[in-house]
């Protein structure tokens, strides 16, 4: 079964293969979303990264789930060299670090409740758990970042994350946070293939930030692949990328 | 062998010399070789040396960033041509001393596929009013 609805600013799906899977293992995976919004989201005045924002609640004060997104952000601004911040300026957005880690919770909150063969799509990112309804890896499209109609790679993967940070043609929500001001134009998407989509997220995100290098930097990182995508239409791939191509 | 060894030497000293612009020496065109040493004031000194015809390759010095071999052409027992036949630019390891070092990723033009797929990675749609507006609410959490 197969559901999809709009949370966090975006359309979330999540599809079971399992023949036991039931509607309760559905509206688990969304209650959960719903409460990660709750907390985490920056439009809702009641949230408590809002509250955060306003002043009215420090860090040390906030929940564990909230330390354990700021700490996830903290790990990975280091492991990028400062590409990936939440920080910009007074405010915290912790957004793009939530979105991956959610996916992951509910990923796993699916296999506590014994399900094998699934999906979690949030905003074009996937954790993609065992196999598809043909018993074959799942098979992910990579979206045409010029044509939104069109996918220009096919992936076969199972108990992996894919995650795709970019420019959609009409505008971009990533900058660099070493030059703020300057907008990331040389590449339009950039996708990450890793051993869990939280990771996958952190790095897509990171790696788009760096610009062409990222492709470079991602190519370091045993265990991921990627797949950049510039301007003129050139996809650039790191080397353990081909494994995942049909 | 031992032709090979001389005439390399000599190359390397006449090289020496243009290098450390020797003061001693005198002209002298009939059937020696001049190498012309600039002292960077206008004038020049030389060393000469006799040499006979023929054709002679150095062997194979390491550069460090490369090898250098070098052949001389020797007519009317002058030092008509010096070639190198071997030279650190041409192996890929010293083009690359001032780039990055790391390995060329393969690249290829992205092309449509018709193959059906479960699902799609993508950027979210996001739109300059989007951003703007994000910053607006963001600004007003202050």
């Amino acid at each position: 079964m197969r559901v999809t609805r709009l949370l966090m600013g975006m359309p979330i799906t999540v599809e079971l293969v399992d023949g036991d899977a039931t509607a309760d293992d559905i509206e688990a995976a969304f209650d959960e979303f719903r409460a990660i919004d709750e907390r985490f989201s920056t439009y809702k005045t009641t949230s408590e990264i809002s509250a955060i924002n306003r002043g009215e609640l420090r860090w040390e004060q906030s929940s564990p789930l909230m330390q354990e997104i700021y700490q996830l952000a903290e790990r990975t601004k280091r492991e990028t060299d400062g590409y990936f911040d939440i920080r910009h300026g007074q405010l915290f957005d912790p957004s793009g670090v939530v979105k991956g880690w959610a996916i992951e919770r509910v990923a796993q909150l699916l296999q506590q409740r014994g399900r094998k063969n699934y999906y979690v799509e949030a905003g074009g990112d996937i954790a993609a758990i065992g196999c598809n309804g043909s018993g074959q890896p799942w098979r992910v499209g990579i979206r045409n970042p010029f044509n939104r109609e069109e996918i220009v790679k096919v992936l076969a993967v199972s108990n992996l994350g894919v995650a795709t940070s970019g420019v959609s043609e009409r505008g971009q929500h990533i900058y660099d946070p070493h030059h703020p001001d300057r907008l990331i134009t040389d590449i339009m998407s950039l996708t990450v293939i890793g051993p869990n989509i939280c990771d996958a997220d952190r790095y897509a995100t990171a790696a788009f930030a760096m610009g062409a290098p990222g492709i470079s930097w991602l190519n370091t990182r045993s265990r991921f692949a990627g797949y950049l995508i510039d301007r003129r239409g050139v996809a650039t791939m790191t080397e353990s990328f081909h494994q995942f191509v049909v | 062998m031992m032709k090979k060894i001389l005439i390399s030497g000599i190359v390397i000293l006449a090289f020496i010399g243009y290098v450390f612009r020797n003061k001693f020496g005198e002209k002298n065109d009939e059937g020696k070789v001049t190498a012309p040493t600039n002292l960077g004031n206008g004038s020049t000194t030389t060393t000469t040396t006799t040499y006979k015809d023929g054709t002679y390759t150095g062997s194979v010095a390491d550069a460090f960033y490369g090898n250098v071999q070098v052949k001389v052409t020797v007519s009317g027992n002058k030092i008509s041509d010096v070639t190198f036949l071997q030279y650190p630019n041409d192996r890929p390891n010293s083009v690359q001393i001032n780039q990055q070092a790391m390995p060329l990723l393969t690249q290829e033009a992205i092309q449509t596929q018709s193959a059906s797929v479960n699902v799609i990675s993508g950027a979210t749609q996001t739109s300059q009013a989007f951003v703007q507006s994000l910053r607006a609410a963001l600004s007003q959490a202050a």
